[in-house]
């Protein structure tokens, strides 16, 4: 378990000092949720009725665009390879990775999201919503797009194709991400909702990992 | 343990025992897939009675239904051999799967654009933000997916690993965003078979209906088969026995 925690603060640590890589996603974010009243409509009643898919919106598309960064550096500087002949299990090692990629960006757009809700007049019932649906979604999105980011990381062009692969992937965590929300601010339950992204959460834990284990194999030795 | 598989199995895997034997079935299969299709559009489309609701627009059923069914036991076959691929290595597994990837995306997009002409006089509209719409939409992105992925890399063989392991994920993808959409939203009739009950229509509207769907597999497996022919040709054109056929052709 020892090498588990070691990768985690090897790359929070790197992530600390270059501090880009954790206020970039969250920058992103903010201007997204910010297009939209600009391009749509500033009315506070409209805002607060799509201010839910907005929000979710936005985060999946920080947390993909991210994750095309996810192993770009060290398969450049040699260390994805070391990571794939070390005697630990490749698959802890990408759950390692894995999981300080969230840290970095799903858990702080988490943190940030009720500034966003705010702006966007989304009804106070819904608040906890959006931070609990997103602490629990957005970890299914990091798995996913750390598929993505191994298939794609041995390529020039890795930008827009991982999201030609990944989209698709995050539409049911995007419908009862954004489901939760809508239904805490109508003020219905939403336990139902959250047991689903819980679920979506434990099945991409489970098969993920090894998905990007095999993924990053076939990107590093051909 | 060592599992024994039936000696076809490994047959299949060499391209030439391929290509042989699917060019003595390929004749076959296209004319089964002729005869299907000109019966079922024939009496599908002239002899079937008119829907007592939607009249004769109903008729593109005949197209959309087999399409669809297609598109998804495609990508079903696609993610199978890409699998196969993956674990015994097989350089045909692969290529059946890459054939699939095109003909599943042109197929989705055939049951999507017969979906819309079909939602049209139905539903007054082009596109609705229906369930199984939607799927099906998502089902073509998944293709779209494969396809370009397969095409960013250059060499050959991780692109076959890459698409084969993407497919995959996307496979155990479907049932979920099957399932996620149609909680969202649904508005589309249920499914026309399903294996458990009785179809809900009568027997002279379903029996064409049949006989389309198998005609449009057979035609899938000529496409297939076409398709992965001359994939095998291309990619083994330094073999010998390519050698010879390209001479003999000339």
């Amino acid at each position: 378990m020892n090498f588990f925690i070691a990768a985690v603060r090897r790359d929070l640590l790197l992530a600390l000092r270059r501090r880009s890589d954790i206020v970039n996603p969250l920058a992103f974010f903010l201007m997204v949720a910010v297009m939209f009243p600009l391009a749509v409509s500033p009315e506070s009643k409209f805002l607060a009725q799509v201010a839910p898919g907005v929000i979710w919106v936005a985060a999946l598309l920080a947390c993909l665009l991210s994750a095309d960064g996810i192993f770009r550096s060290d398969f450049d500087d040699g260390s994805l390879e070391q990571m794939l002949v070390s005697p630990q299990p490749l698959v802890l090692i990408v759950l390692a990775k894995v999981l300080s990629h969230w840290i970095i960006s799903g858990f702080c757009l988490a943190l940030m999201s009720p500034l966003l809700a705010m702006m966007l007049f989304l009804p106070s019932e819904g608040l906890g919503a959006l931070v609990l649906s997103l602490l629990l979604g957005t970890p299914t999105l990091s798995l996913l797009g750390a598929i993505g980011a191994g298939l794609t990381v041995g390529l020039r062009k890795g930008g827009i194709l991982i999201s030609l692969l990944i989209l698709p992937l995050y539409i049911p965590v995007l419908i009862f991400g954004a489901g939760t929300v809508q239904a805490a601010a109508m003020g219905l339950p939403i336990a139902g909702y959250l047991a689903l992204l819980g679920a979506l959460l434990v099945l991409s834990m489970m098969l993920a990992p090894f998905a990007i284990a095999a993924a990053l194999k076939i990107s590093v030795r051909g | 343990m060592k599992i024994k598989l039936p000696q076809w199995f490994y047959q299949l895997a060499s391209p030439r025992w391929f290509y042989e034997f699917s060019g003595k079935l390929l004749p076959w299969f296209a004319i089964a897939a002729f005869v299907l299709l000109i019966t079922g559009s024939v009496w599908g489309l002239a002899f079937a009675p008119e829907d007592y609701q939607q009249g004769n627009s109903f008729r593109i059923i005949y197209v959309h239904v087999p399409a669809s069914i297609l598109a998804q036991s495609c990508y079903m076959l696609m993610a199978i051999a890409g699998a196969i691929g993956l674990i015994w290595k097989m350089k045909m597994a692969h290529i059946v799967a890459k054939s699939c990837a095109t003909f599943g995306a042109s197929i989705a997009v055939m049951s999507l654009a017969t979906g819309a002409i079909w939602g049209k006089p139905t539903w007054g509209a082009w596109w609705v933000w229906d369930a199984r719409l939607t799927a099906m939409l998502v089902l073509f992105f998944l293709y779209v997916g494969v396809i370009a992925l397969h095409s960013a890399f250059e060499n050959t063989q991780s692109a076959d690993k890459a698409s084969a392991v993407l497919s995959l994920v996307g496979l155990v993808n479907i049932p979920i965003i099957k399932y996620s959409v149609e909680w969202w939203n649904t508005l589309h009739q249920g499914a026309t078979f399903k294996v458990t009950e009785k179809p809900a229509m009568p027997p002279e509207m379903w029996i064409p209906l049949l006989i389309m769907v198998l005609g449009f597999y057979c035609f899938f497996a000529v496409i297939l088969m076409q398709r992965a022919r001359i994939e095998v040709l291309q990619r083994e054109k330094k073999a010998s026995w390519v050698q010879e056929i390209i001479q003999q052709s000339l």
